[in-house]
């Protein structure tokens, strides 16, 4: 039977270090199989996130080979095992323990975000085509990949002034949604940072769900931001009117 | 006693997928104070699993839909062991639900007239599932998670509890800990909601989440709550197969739904060779009818692959046991078939389900849009769990409720698809709103500090050891038994089997060891987990063995057939004086006439 070297994450808040095990392969294995394996037999107390195992849930969320990803729908035919694969916990957020985050700013950040408001106005019928863009940025599964690897957080930490892409899709999808009267775009300036995403498309290369963040949420939100408050025929117009 | 972080809320919801943050939502906008835990983080729960939809008679497809259908296909789908109360209130509530979920930022699939899009499912007479492609229940969590956040509820994430707190007989709080730092803590409350979820877990092939290990079901027992129906555990007929590692999960009924078929290795469309009696009338008796159903002609009868799933997950049985198997010991589900029927039918199929085709693609390296998929029977869902008044969902213990899959009396021995997604939002509600009544009428209880350092003592006692067993081998040998022992076939003398084994289990899952400390441990975690499975999987064997009889989801191998005795009465469990399990028949209570004319009518 083959056999393959994980090297691990082992130590709470920061510190630590990597640590080998071997595990034996089979066909079809995910990196989540492997570290259950290892927990299992070598490793009881080895701390890592995990519920659905079948990509839904956005638990276990780790860098593999240094790769954002999720350890459940990595498969191991897709890495290199004659060398050591290396899981470790996401960077971005603080560390707990072994591979797991503490991912808690997400849900404070989401709840500056100004809610689903209905259009009392607006009846509840709406065609297909009006609701698929929204449609897209709800598949999201809150992995936070693509907090974990935009750079505006990871290397600048701006944690208090910019929300992420992952919040840009969120505000993108309230935008969006045909039965939303609320207005988000001034918080998105002022409040939200998105001034400081450059558009390097990090953000939707490590997107499980393969959300088009920045084509279809974050770009579209600049613009609208941009509509907004800088075009200077519009300012024009609204003073006069 | 030790100091323990205490928090104080009226009404305490132990879960926070589909029912418990119903009930949460409901019980705070009833102005209480709500708190809820949850072993995972919010938006994590098994609930985001869930794919086809749910249930609701809207009627937006077929304007024939309305509660009295949907009310007597949930009564044949459960062979009319249900609490005939719920599955009324089920059928007549949920289209409520369903729009009340527009209403908070659901984005569902629409109609052409730009209505709510409901799709076909097994066992449901008309179109009737709510449906966003194959992600419903992301859908639903998500919705009840983004508002619920600004409702002032307090969210207590990867808290884990182990006892429910009594004063005189009425629940007064629960002790649990964190995750995180492995602290214990005390939660105080007039009022408790299980809403756990399912005990999947036991089992070796599932679909569920290692939440799925019978948390609610063990915490009602052990504070003196009565389960009912606890030997129907449903296996759901396509889970994957191939290759090993996914083995068991799941593949929503939705593929059926949108024309997929079941073959064997010969291309015999073999669902068409077994159509039980009670169904006969409304099952498609060739293939063309049956694909004409899917593609919405409103002449034409559902296809054999959409019976329900007890009957489907033994039909695969029967074919893989029979040497008819795929090579890993499924059958095919084609859904690429569809080509010879529609206009860019690869281009549809990623369209109506998305991560079905994400899923083989990158768990199989299957293209489901160009090859069947192999796919076998998972355990899925338990209909068991604890016994609630229909009307307010409280158990027998004063102030305990239970809503969503831990509750039990509305799908009877089978639930259909479907009706899971519903039933959280109509009972989580239900349950959240009576549990907010009575923690206002109610004041704050003592805290037992003896029950509460008991507790603690148990829990520690695994880092205490010098040295032992590890909780995972006895996770591993419990998930083997209940797959051979108790599965989708059963054995009066396997059962028995069981039963014995399960002891050996108690006493090892009694002296395990666990290294390292008590910060974010999963094999702690696991060791704490374990009891729960074991009293909930002898109760499965001991209902099991005492239904001599083969109806929905309980299949008896020794007594195939129904038996007309046996529709009288529920199994009801019960903590006797000693400690040991005790069984009881509960019959069942004449239903009213107006409801017995509704059956008779849509038969």
């Amino acid at each position: 039977m083959a056999t393959a070297t994980f090297r691990i994450w082992r130590g709470e808040r920061g510190g630590g270090g990597f640590q080998d095990y071997k595990t034996e392969v089979t066909e079809g294995m995910v990196v989540l199989d492997a570290v259950h394996q290892i927990q299992a037999a070598d490793a009881n107390d080895l701390s890592v996130r995990w519920n659905c195992k079948a990509g839904k849930c956005g638990s276990c969320s780790a860098e593999i080979n240094g790769h954002p990803k999720l350890m459940c729908m990595t498969r191991l035919n897709t890495l290199d095992l004659s060398e050591p694969v290396t899981v470790e916990p996401m960077k971005t957020f603080p560390h707990v323990r072994d591979l797991v985050t503490d991912v808690s700013w997400n849900y404070k950040v989401k709840e500056n975000i100004r809610k689903f408001k209905s259009d009392p106005k607006r009846a509840w019928n709406a065609q297909q085509a009006d609701v698929d863009r929204p449609q897209e940025f709800r598949k999201c599964i809150e992995c936070y990949l693509c907090q974990d690897v935009c750079h505006v957080l990871r290397e600048h930490g701006l944690h208090d002034e910019f929300i992420g892409p992952r919040f840009f899709v969120y505000t993108a999808q309230l935008e969006m949604n045909p039965f939303d009267a609320d207005d988000r775009l001034g918080d998105l300036k002022d409040k939200h940072g998105i001034g400081y995403c450059n558009i390097t498309k990090c953000c939707t290369a490590v997107c499980p769900e393969e959300i088009k963040i920045t084509d279809n949420a974050i770009i579209p939100l600049k613009e609208r931001v941009v509509d907004e408050f800088y075009d200077p025929l519009s300012r024009l117009f609204k003073i006069f009117r | 006693m030790g100091e323990y972080q205490v928090l104080e809320h009226d009404v305490l919801v132990i879960g926070a997928g589909g029912a418990g943050l119903s009930a949460a939502v409901r019980a705070s906008a009833s102005g209480v104070k709500v708190g809820v835990v949850s072993k995972s983080l919010l938006g994590k729960a098994h609930t985001v699993m869930a794919e086809g939809g749910m249930a609701a008679a809207m009627g937006n497809v077929d304007g024939r839909d309305n509660w009295k259908v949907h009310f007597a296909d949930t009564m044949r789908g459960g062979q009319y062991l249900n609490n005939w109360r719920m599955a009324q209130l089920h059928a007549q509530e949920a289209p409520d639900r369903v729009r009340e979920l527009e209403q908070w930022g659901a984005i569902f699939d629409r109609t052409k007239e730009g209505k709510i899009l409901q799709r076909n499912f097994g066992g449901h007479r008309y179109p009737r599932l709510a449906h966003v492609g194959d992600r419903t229940g992301l859908e639903m969590i998500r919705t009840l998670q983004d508002h619920g956040i600004h409702q002032g509820i307090d969210f207590h994430m990867e808290v884990t509890i182990l006892t429910l707190l009594q004063d005189a007989g009425r629940v007064v709080g629960a002790f649990g800990y964190d995750r995180e730092r492995g602290r214990f803590r005390i939660f105080k409350a007039k009022a408790i909601i299980l809403a756990t979820g399912g005990v999947g877990r036991a089992f070796k092939i599932t679909s569920n989440s290692w939440e799925y290990t019978a948390d609610g079901h063990a915490l009602a027992y052990q504070a003196g709550a009565e389960l009912l129906d606890m030997e129907f555990v449903q296996f759901h007929p396509t889970g994957m197969v191939w290759p090993p590692s996914v083995r068991g999960i799941l593949v929503t009924e939705g593929v059926r739904g949108e024309g997929g078929v079941l073959r064997n290795k010969d291309g015999k469309r073999f669902m068409f060779d077994d159509i039980p009696p009670l169904y006969k009338n409304q099952t498609a008796d060739n293939e063309e009818e049956g694909w004409r159903y899917t593609q919405g002609d409103k002449d034409a009868r559902r296809p054999p692959e959409l019976l329900t799933r007890d009957h489907v997950a033994r039909c695969i049985q029967r074919e893989v046991r029979e040497g008819r198997g795929s090579p890993h010991g499924g059958v095919y589900l084609d859904i690429a078939w569809i080509k010879e029927k529609i206009q860019n039918a690869p281009e549809h199929i990623k369209r109506k389900l998305p991560s079905m085709y994400h899923q083989f693609k990158q768990l199989g390296d299957i293209d489901i849009t160009k090859e069947p998929m192999e796919v076998g029977p998972t355990t899925h869902y338990m209909m068991g769990g604890v016994k609630v008044d229909a009307e307010t969902q409280m158990s027998k213990v004063p102030g305990l409720f239970a809503a969503g899959e831990c509750g039990a009396g509305l799908h009877g021995a089978n639930r259909l698809g479907g009706n899971s997604l519903s039933d959280l939002l109509v009972f989580g509600n239900r349950a959240g709103s009576h549990a907010a009544d009575w923690a206002k009428s109610h004041g704050a209880g003592a805290v037992n500090t003896d029950q509460v350092e008991e507790t603690a003592r148990r829990a520690l006692a695994p880092f205490e050891r010098n040295g032992g067993e590890s909780p995972y081998a006895v996770h591993h040998d419990l998930q083997d038994l209940m797959q051979n022992l108790v599965g989708i076939v059963r054995l009066e003398n396997e059962m028995t089997q069981a039963i014995e084994k399960i002891q050996a289990l108690k006493a090892r899952a009694a002296k395990v060891f666990v290294p390292g400390n008590r910060e974010y441990n999963n094999g702690w975690h696991m060791a704490m987990d374990l009891p729960n499975m074991l009293e909930v999987s002898e109760m499965i064997a001991r209902s099991g063995i005492d239904r001599k009889e083969s109806r929905g989801a309980h299949f008896r191998d020794d007594y195939p057939k129904k038996d007309d005795e046996y529709s009288k009465f529920n199994l009801v469990i019960r903590k006797a004086a000693d400690g040991s399990q005790q069984l009881e028949r509960v019959p069942i209570a004449e239903m009213p006439a107006d409801l017995k004319q509704i059956i008779e009518e849509m038969k």
